[in-house]
């Protein structure tokens, strides 16, 4: 039996992508790069659920993580539709010019 | 013969209703005879009950025509009371009435030619025959409510005749706003009305004739306050419909519709409604001797009030007008008497001279008016009798008509206006000498006013040239004029008193008649009453002959009254200010509240409250909407705090929140 790594390793893995991702989101003005660090905080979701799902030896864990990536697969399909059609009417993808429906 | 009695309101009904769908197709002439024809019909009915009444002995019968309200005990039902009391309504309604649609075939071809709208022709016989409609269904209901149904229905007529040329009048709203006024006071007596039939109700549990006074009949002592509040509240109905004091201002402006509508509505028929209901409920009015006594003095001060106007108005219909509300004063007085009898004696004959001098000087007017035409003047009123005069030998057949209309007013014998006058006065001298004394004041001022516009209208030179090229009226509209002049001629003679104890054919008939319905005493005939008050009508008439043959030769000479009396013939003119009381101390107060509340408490109270919650739920949308800033990654941010904070709540609950607070020294 080789010496498991240690689920609470997994889980530190996980939220430091975690951070990244949310640190990502809020500072990267790149609607682009905030797009690909959504992606980055799913994973990082995903790498908690398996981690997990190894540890309590659950299946519904590895469930979850499918599922995350099929809405995120769709997310990606509609999320870059998105970014390319505001990108034609604005000529931009800057996420801060993106305020037409203020209030 | 008395199942046949719905058809009596059902037949002006089909005429109005054929008339309002098919009277375009049907065409003037044939929309005319239409109206006449169900009128005439509807007479037969009423000539067929009244020979069923004598048949049986006057004994009241009830035709039931549609169950019409059924809740538990409560029943109301479209029933006709057939007694010698409504068949005597319903004779006059609808043989005057057909009289007038006759004459308003006539008079109305020119009315229309002359107001410039002849597609108001039908229309005109459509108000008409509903009103016959209404006013029999008020004279033949067997109950109150349907009673009130009519009585409702004759007022709307009324509305609708008088505004018939809404668009004309002082300023093009003077006969609209003389509609609005009739309906507007007839409204306070509709409302005097309906708190009576509440009240009898809420008494009886029951609003059919019969129930309800065999309830009060038994329950006599212990009903007596509320009978006494039901017969005031009787009244007032009464004083608003028949015009008494003090709501008798709509019925001189109500004079503004055409002349038919006057003579039929506003003198023979709907304004007679009070003193038939005051004679229906002569049971209750009984019982109620201080309510009695009220509605006599209000006839008796209308009686004379009334007179006084007319001494001093220059319009012909105007003069009749307040005539009318003076006579309807004496029949008031006479029924709040218990002289029922005499009342209602008075209540025919007046219809019949009343009608017939209404036409007559409808006739007059058109007259003028032709000679307007002849002439191109287009500025003179040919209603106003100081622009007549010299007429008598131009109207061969309206003069004479007129002058028996005018003399059986004034109460010359034996003429039918006579032999009525004369037994409310013989029934006042017996009981009631203070109202006999101004009763006998009113009728003699009746024969100045009517012989001085007698006068003014037919004495002397034409004092303008429409009036010299006057010329005469239709057959059609003097044919009726001369059956009703019969009428007024022979009218009395319906009820000739009892002079001696030898009884003699035709005596005391319609009081035998009416016995059947309301109670009468027999009175005996009285030479001094009787040769005093024609004594003072005589001397009154050639008074006014006197006065006014010589004085007036000029459209703008002064009343001969004026030199006599002064001031107060500006007064008697200008009607007591009667018409400024009620703007000063009802109208202007009303507006000024209605202002008040207006703009107080529904623009400052109902509409500041909603408009201030409006605004309040916009301030909250302006303020909250500064958190939408347009900045996405703000968002993000207010988003992670939030994804943040609730996980803390999970974890730890409001606790951790607190111990958070502490460790870092807050």
């Amino acid at each position: 039996m080789l010496a498991t790594i240690p689920t609470s390793w997994f889980v530190a893995l996980s939220a430091v992508l975690f951070t990244m991702g949310v640190a990502g989101v809020l500072t990267r003005r790149n609607s682009i790069k905030v797009f690909m660090s959504v992606e980055l905080m799913l994973n990082a979701a995903n790498l908690a659920f398996v981690a997990f799902a190894r540890q309590y030896m659950d299946q519904s864990g590895q469930l979850f993580v499918f599922f995350i990536m099929v809405v995120a697969a769709a997310e990606v399909a509609v999320g870059l539709a998105l970014i390319v059609t505001i990108f034609r009417t604005k000529h931009s993808i800057d996420i801060d010019n993106l305020s037409d429906l203020k209030g | 013969m008395v199942g046949l009695a719905p058809f009596i309101v059902l037949l002006p009904l089909a005429g109005a209703l054929i008339n309002m769908f098919f009277g375009r197709a049907l065409g003037r002439e044939r929309s005319g005879t239409v109206a006449v024809v169900a009128a005439a019909l509807s007479f037969g009915v009423s000539v067929g009950l009244a020979g069923a009444l004598v048949g049986n002995g006057g004994q009241a019968v009830i035709a039931p025509a549609a169950e019409w309200i059924s809740i538990g005990s409560f029943n109301v039902d479209w029933a006709f009371q057939v007694d010698t009391l409504s068949v005597t309504m319903m004779l006059v309604v609808t043989g005057v009435g057909t009289l007038i649609h006759i004459y308003s075939a006539g008079y109305m071809r020119e009315d229309v030619a002359h107001n410039g709208d002849s597609g108001r022709y039908t229309r005109f016989f459509v108000y008409l025959n509903l009103f016959l409609a209404a006013m029999l269904t008020l004279v033949g209901a067997d109950n109150y409510l349907m009673m009130f149904v009519g009585w409702e229905g004759v007022g709307l007529c009324s509305f609708l005749l008088i505004g018939f040329w809404f668009e004309k009048g002082e300023a093009g709203t003077g006969n609209a706003k003389a509609a609005m006024k009739a309906f507007i006071v007839n409204r306070v007596g509709d409302f005097g009305l309906m708190l009576a039939m509440f009240m009898i109700f809420w008494s009886t549990g029951s609003l059919t004739y019969g129930p309800v006074f065999e309830w009060f009949e038994a329950n006599e002592a212990a009903a007596a306050a509320v009978v006494a509040a039901i017969t005031l509240c009787l009244l007032l109905g009464a004083v608003g419909k028949s015009a008494q004091v003090p709501l008798y201002v709509w019925l001189p402006d109500a004079m503004a519709g055409p002349t038919p509508v006057s003579a039929l509505i506003h003198a023979a028929t709907m304004v007679t409604a009070g003193i038939y209901l005051i004679a229906r409920s002569h049971v209750l009015f009984e019982m109620a001797p201080l309510a009695s006594d009220v509605v006599m003095w209000i006839g008796t001060i209308t009686a004379i009030g009334a007179a006084t106007i007319a001494l001093a108005q220059s319009d012909i219909k105007r003069v009749l007008a307040y005539s009318t509300i003076s006579q309807l004063g004496f029949m008031i007085a006479a029924v709040g008497m218990g002289a029922y009898v005499a009342g209602m004696f008075h209540l025919v004959t007046h219809a019949f001279f009343k009608a017939l001098l209404f036409l007559a000087s409808g006739s007059v007017i058109q007259a003028v008016e032709r000679g307007m035409h002849h002439v191109h003047d287009h500025h003179t009123d040919p209603q106003d009798m100081r622009n007549m005069g010299g007429l008598w030998g131009k109207l061969p057949v309206t003069q004479w008509t007129y002058l028996i209309g005018a003399l059986a007013l004034a109460g010359i014998p034996p003429l039918a206006g006579f032999w009525s006058k004369d037994e409310i006065l013989l029934d006042a001298a017996t009981h009631h000498p203070e109202v006999y004394t101004i009763l006998t004041i009113a009728a003699t001022l009746t024969a100045f006013y009517m012989g001085r516009q007698l006068v003014m209208v037919f004495g002397g030179k034409p004092r303008t040239e429409a009036a010299g090229h006057a010329s005469e009226s239709p057959l059609v509209m003097t044919l009726p004029l001369g059956i009703l002049a019969v009428l007024s001629v022979v009218g009395g003679f319906i009820n000739l008193p009892q002079f001696s104890d030898v009884p003699y054919v035709g005596e005391l008939l319609f009081k035998n008649w009416l016995l059947a319905s309301v109670p009468a005493e027999a009175v005996k005939f009285s030479w001094p009453v009787a040769s005093l008050s024609s004594a003072l009508a005589l001397l009154s008439l050639f008074a006014a002959l006197f006065l006014y043959a010589s004085a007036y030769d000029d459209v703008h000479d002064k009343d001969p009254l004026a030199q006599v009396f002064g001031r107060l013939f500006t007064w008697m003119r200008d009607k007591w200010y009667i018409d400024e009381m009620y703007q000063v101390l009802i109208i202007r107060p009303y507006i000024q509240l209605s202002k008040l509340i207006g703009r107080g408490l529904d623009t400052g109270g109902i509409d500041m409250s909603m408009t201030s919650l409006g605004g309040l739920v916009r301030e909250l949308a302006v303020g909250f909407s500064g958190f939408q800033r347009g900045f996405v990654r703000g968002y993000a941010i207010v988003m992670f705090t939030g994804a943040v904070l609730l996980l803390v709540w999970f974890y730890g609950g409001p606790g951790l929140f607190v111990q958070l607070a502490r460790a870092f020294g807050m």
